[in-house]
């Protein structure tokens, strides 16, 4: 329940967070809304020596249309994302599963770039992005560089962000027209998920070509807690591409992951899960 | 400011400002108790799993369990006892009539038994009030907002129906539909 | 009109809505110091070494102990348990269960305490662990060396090998009735300090003066120089019926440092800290006819007691005492045995010992029902004791004091609209035959009889009328959440026609309270509240003599006026004395209080009974189930208030919905508990579960003048076998027979695989040896 002792700094601009992160080194940790990282400080389970506050950076709070993309700044909160109208309207599929994080009392509290950052494969924001095809920005000493999704979660709690760069922005493409799911499993309501699927069909706007899709990203599906990092089920969208039938697609869900087991599900039922939720999720998709 | 184990910090605590040089690590909850002194924000776990501690930060129902009281600098913090101060320790007469109407809710409701989450559910409640649009909270909306608050003795239902009173009161419950109210 | 019946809103709640009760950790006691364990990450394990230096040598530290270096203890379990397994303060160089405390910190501050306890250093050498009850049977390890068994505390009783030889069908089921954790929303605390000499001791407890018992037993201690009290308590569920040895090591600090000392366990200590409840594993047999009449009943428990003899280990008497259950079975056996492993002591919890009675019976007779083709409704309406048969002593000799199960089980099927449920069971069933994402869904039906007040012992009751007319009443019973304030009062109101709001109840005080059994049990109404009305009629009738004394008439002809609360010669209402007006009178003209003690004497048990009906909707796919409506009628006899009677069902049920869907304390092999916090811990919320379709029907006991049997447990032994059969009774058309609990997504998928892998494997076997119809048949 007493954390550690940490040296504690509070920064009131992105530039200053990340000279503080030069600055402190190895043992300095960035606290957004703190909705990860203080659960594990309670328990003793990270003991980091300084924390860099950066929850009052307002400059990073936003959710901006860019054309043809939506860009989120990474302190935005979850309860935030589920009530913006931009979002809402441009990718529903970010803005509901944003208010099914946690519970009320955590999407107050709780952001998206911490929750991305933080890197657990049992969360399911990271899952939306990747099946979207998005875009992380983070910026360092070095400057402001681009993630792929696909290439910013390496392992468990383990992110391509190096020690001196933060998150900072979160890009997804607008919606266009299309379907979406999301289809989650668990034990209660404010457990995370033993198994999460995040399906969406994109279709692209007229003048880009109706009805065409452009390559891999026509359906994205991606899975929650089947790997250590969040997961592309890529056989189920190739076999949906070369058109299988949703219910031979989904029969595959399961082939581009290694789920563990827990005190929850065995490997067999999360395999299991999530052959039947990427069904699901497809099934919602395709209304 | 450069980093320090320990952080000069002011928090308005129910309107009052409550200003202490405080060890980083002290969670909000842990100012509120022993700081300002107000004791009946409860602690109920270390997961950041039940609730008890729940407060409004800025408005906003918040886990003081799970925030810092440095990060807190600055906000507003509103706890059970700020909630109707006018009710005072709820022994004078007609106190009931002066509670908050989610206090008084769960009141009429048997909303609470031992006591211990219901400091936290009634913040909780009174912040899912506050967001709520005309006509969007029913019982499941309740239930689904609630689910960071673990009661054991009342098995939820008269929390429910409490809250269900005070949204009706506060014109945010779902029109009545006549049949099984 | 008397007020007894009433839903009169609680008089306890406002403090609670304003500024929070005052439970043990709000206390403001003056330069306390904190008291925090290094507990045992060893399940079995001698311990090598333990350095404290680092410890002892931090900002803030007081003082660290080992148990060696405190003068009291071991605790002796309780007397007819098994000698050799003595459990002393702190470990004794072996420590038995992962959390088991071995060092205690004392510092001037939660933070200071908390970091001293990183630079603890125990080294272990492990010892084989033993973790499931049933291999803890063969086991060769010992838990207690010098004990030469693992079992602290038995009833074994001849079995009869011609049991079921005149059964048509028998069925056989193993059932687990899982560990759990009781999760009161306050976690364990207490503090204590020297005043005066004498022990002052704040406990967060179902019962002071149980406290101050083991207080003075453990400490050595004079009676007068101990003083419990317990303020508000956060939830007990009879995990603080158990004294703990944390809180003597509190004790113990608190006089040898002579300083205020307090602890207030985590959430995470706490899981591993505080008792857990059930842990059974029955094997259970059911026999009778065909058409249905059940004719024998065998019931053998092996209860999982933890590492140490603690009130687990003694639970199975009470599992035996109800294990025919509401049925007229002529004959029944029950043997039980309790094991110990390197695991959490088990304690009680709400219902201890009686809902696994409840769970056992219920489950089979639905499996018995099953095999025989009925309708588990029709099997329990042929086999329900009759109204006309109390009172009625069962085959293992337990009394039951009154009943009327056939009207609460009727009732509850009316208002669960039973045949439309199962009309659209069978609806949900022929949709599913071609689409398995068709939910099922399943209808459980639970009849219970329990026992409450089910431990010897009266309770004390006290009420005087102060000379301003106030009311204080004192009573022996222990209330954290149910309400005595209010019901106390309502008795007095009622039997002496003063107002509420004049009145107030006092408990939780060993300064003030002479003596009490606490709550536990579901014993406080029937036996507290029984002493509170016996000593307000005691003081009615003194008020009565002085009133004709100061009215000079006769006694005989003086009569109270409830209304307008005063007394007088009957037919001249002008002339009265009221109660403040008697209250000074005795005071100035007899110098002694105008009161009366009274202390209740035990009658005997009573028996609260009822059927639940549960409805979930079960998705095939994924195995989740939902709880869609559960339906109670419950009969404690007398109800005295509603609201409190229907709160405390409702609390009753949720627990037990609780276990039959998702609880379950969990350790893998090596005795590393899995779900040690409450993010981890399935703790149920308002999410998983409907709004309770509650109802009651009334018949009285005959053991005491309010009519009243206790209904604190009632709710979650006729809930939990309801909702266990429900989801049983979805995958039933699937060839499920059996899923034990908690039946979590994993477990009822897991349980529909192997059903459609393979044959059904059954455990029933159709008695070849029957010659005729069993009796009844």
């Amino acid at each position: 329940m007493i954390p550690a002792s940490f040296e504690y700094v509070r920064a009131e601009s992105l530039d200053e967070a990340l000279a503080l992160l030069v600055e402190h080194g190895d043992e300095v940790k960035l606290l957004a809304g703190g909705h990860s990282l203080l659960p594990l400080m309670k328990l003793r389970l990270a003991t980091p020596s300084v924390l860099v506050d950066i929850g009052r950076i307002d400059e990073l709070k936003y959710v901006r249309d860019e054309g043809d993309v939506v860009a989120i700044g990474a302190l935005t909160t979850h309860h935030d994302l589920a009530r913006n109208a931009l979002l809402s309207r441009h990718v529903p599929v970010l803005a509901h599963v944003a208010g099914q994080v946690g519970d009320p009392q955590v999407r107050h509290r709780g952001t998206i770039g911490g929750s991305i950052a933080h890197g657990d494969a049992a969360s399911d924001l990271p899952a939306v992005v990747l099946a979207l095809g998005g875009t992380y920005v983070v910026a360092g000493p070095k400057g402001r560089r681009e993630i792929p999704a696909s290439e910013f979660h390496l392992g468990f709690l383990e992110t391509a962000l190096e020690p001196d760069e933060a998150l900072t922005e979160i890009r997804v493409g607008k919606w266009g027209e299309g379907g979406w799911g999301f289809e989650k499993l668990t034990k209660r309501a404010q457990d995370w998920a033993i198994v999460g699927v995040v399906a969406v069909r994109r279709e692209v706007p007229d003048g880009a070509g109706a009805g065409a899709v452009a390559a891999g990203s026509g359906i994205g599906v991606a899975l929650v807690n089947m790997a250590s990092v969040p997961v592309r089920a890529a056989s189920t969208e190739t076999a949906l591409a070369d058109g299988a039938s949703i219910a031979d697609a989904a029969a595959l869900a399961d082939a581009d992951c290694d789920p563990a087991a827990d005190v929850n599900a065995s490997v067999e039922y999360r395999r299991h899960l999530a052959r039947v939720l990427v069904r699901r999720a497809l099934e919602q998709a395709s209304r | 400011m450069s980093a320090s184990k320990s952080v000069r910090v002011e928090i308005k605590v129910n309107g009052k400002a409550v200003a202490a040089e405080v060890e980083a690590r002290l969670l909000l909850v842990q100012f509120i108790r022993d700081v300002a002194g107000l004791k009946g924000t409860n602690i109920g776990c270390d997961t950041t799993s039940c609730g008890a501690c729940t407060v409004l930060l800025n408005g906003q129902s918040v886990k003081s369990c799970t925030v810092l009281a440095a990060q807190a600098d600055g906000a507003s913090i509103l706890t059970i006892e700020g909630l109707a101060p006018e009710a005072g320790d709820g022994s004078g007469e007609g106190a009931a009539s002066l509670m908050h109407p989610v206090q008084r809710a769960f009141h009429e409701n048997h909303g609470l038994q031992c006591g211990y989450c219901t400091p936290g559910m009634v913040m909780a409640v009174t912040s899912l009030i506050a967001e709520a649009g005309p006509g969007e909270l029913d019982e499941a909306a309740i239930r689904e907002g609630l689910e960071g608050n673990l009661c054991r003795c009342t098995g939820y239902h008269n929390i429910v129906a409490s809250a269900l009173a005070a949204a009706r009161e506060a014109g945010v419950a779902v029109a009545r539909t006549g049949a099984g109210e | 009109m008397s007020i007894l019946g009433n839903r009169v809103l609680r008089r306890e709640d406002p403090k609670f809505l304003t500024v929070g009760g005052t439970y043990v950790g709000d206390l403001p006691l003056e330069g306390a110091l904190h008291v925090t364990f290094v507990r045992s990450t060893a399940a079995h394990a001698r311990i090598e070494s333990v350095d404290v230096e680092g410890a002892r040598s931090a900002p803030g530290v007081v003082a660290v102990y080992t148990d060696a270096d405190i003068d009291a203890g071991p605790v002796a379990p309780m007397g007819f348990l098994n000698q050799a397994m003595k459990r002393s303060f702190l470990a004794d160089g072996v420590v038995r269960y992962v959390g088991e405390p071995v060092i205690a910190i004392v510092a001037e501050s939660r933070e200071a305490g908390a970091d001293a306890a990183e630079l603890v250093v125990i080294e272990y050498e492990p010892l084989p662990v033993v973790v499931d009850p049933e291999a803890a049977v063969s086991s060769e390890t010992m838990i207690f060396e010098g004990a030469d068994t693992n079992v602290p505390f038995e009833l074994q009783f001849p079995e009869d090998p011609a049991l079921f030889d005149d059964c048509e069908v028998v069925v056989r089921q193993r059932i687990v009735n899982q560990r759990v954790a009781p999760c009161p929303l306050e976690a364990r605390a207490a503090a204590a300090e020297m005043v005066e000499g004498r022990l002052r001791f704040f406990a967060s407890t179902q019962g002071a003066h149980g406290v101050k018992e083991t207080l003075v037993a453990q400490l050595g201690l004079a009676p007068e120089d101990v003083h419990v009290i317990s303020p508000d308590v956060g939830g007990g569920f009879g995990a603080k019926g158990s004294v703990y040895t944390e809180e003597l090591v509190v004790g113990w600090c608190a006089r040898a440092l002579g300083r205020p000392v307090r602890w207030s366990e985590t959430r995470s200590d706490s899981m591993v800290g505080l008792g857990h409840g059930r842990g059974q594993v029955q094997n259970v047999t059911i026999g009778g006819t065909r058409a249905g009449q059940i004719t024998a009943y065998r019931l053998n428990v092996l209860q999982d007691s933890g590492a140490y003899a603690d009130i687990g280990a003694v639970l199975p008497f009470m599992t035996r005492q109800m294990a025919p259950g509401v049925y007229a079975i002529p004959k029944v056996e029950c043997s039980t045995r309790s094991i110990l492993t390197n695991t959490v002591p088990t304690v009680a919890y709400r219902g201890a010992g009686r809902p696994e009675a409840t769970a056992a019976l219920e489950r089979v007779v639905d499996c018995f029902a099953a095999e025989i083709g009925l309708d588990p409704a029709q099997v329990r309406r042929r086999n329900l004791i009759q109204a006309d048969a109390f009172p009625y002593t069962t085959a293992v000799g337990t009394k039951y004091d009154s009943g009327d199960y056939l009207r609460a089980f009727e009732l509850a099927l009316e208002n669960a609209g039973y045949d439309d449920l199962r009309a659209e069971q069978a609806r949900r069933r022929e949709a599913g035959s071609s689409d398995r994402s068709v939910k099922q869904i399943g209808i459980g039906i639970s009849s219970y009889v329990e026992i409450t007040a089910p431990i010897a012992g009266g309770e004390f009751g006290a009420v005087e009328v102060r000379p301003d007319g106030k009311v204080i009443v004192r009573t022996g019973t222990s209330p954290h959440g149910q309400g005595h304030a209010t019901a106390w009062s309502m008795i007095v109101a009622d039997a002496m026609g003063v107002a509420l709001e004049d009145i107030e109840v006092i408990h939780g005080d060993t300064d003030i309270v002479p003596r009490g059994g606490g709550t536990g049990g579901s014993r406080s109404l029937q036996l507290g509240g029984t002493a509170v009305n016996q000593a307000a009629g005691e003081v009615v009738d003194r008020a009565r003599e002085l009133a004709a004394d100061l009215l000079e008439a006769d006694p005989a002809d003086i009569v109270l006026d409830k209304a307008g609360g005063r007394f007088h010669v009957a037919g001249t209402p002008s002339i009265s004395r009221s109660w403040r007006e008697l209250g000074a009178a005795s005071i100035e003209r007899d110098g002694v209080p105008l009161q009366a003690e009274a202390d209740f004497e035990y009658p005997g048990a009573t028996f609260p009974f009822g059927t639940h009906v549960s409805v979930v909707e079960v998705d095939i796919e994924t195995g989740q189930v939902r709880l869609l409506r559960h339906i109670s009628v419950d009969d404690a006899g007398k109800i005295m208030n509603p609201l409190l009677a229907e709160g405390q069902v409702h609390g009753g049920i949720a627990q037990g919905v609780a276990q039959a869907l998702l609880e379950e304390f969990r350790y893998d092999a090596g005795g590393n508990p899995l779900t040690a916090n409450l993010a981890d811990y399935s703790f149920i919320s308002a999410v998983e579960l409907p709004s309770f379709e509650t109802a009651f029907t009334e018949t009285p006991t005959p053991l005491n003048t309010l009519g009243v049997k206790g209904i604190g447990e009632a709710g979650t032994i006729g809930s939990t076998p309801a909702v266990h059969n429900a989801v049983c009774d979805a995958l039933a058309h699937l060839g499920v027979r059996h899923v034990d609990m908690p039946a979590t997504p994993e477990r009822v998928w897991e349980a529909i695989q192997s059903a459609g892998g393979s044959p059904t494997e059954s455990d029933t076997e159709t008695a070849t040896g029957a010659t005729g119809p069993g009796p009844g048949a």
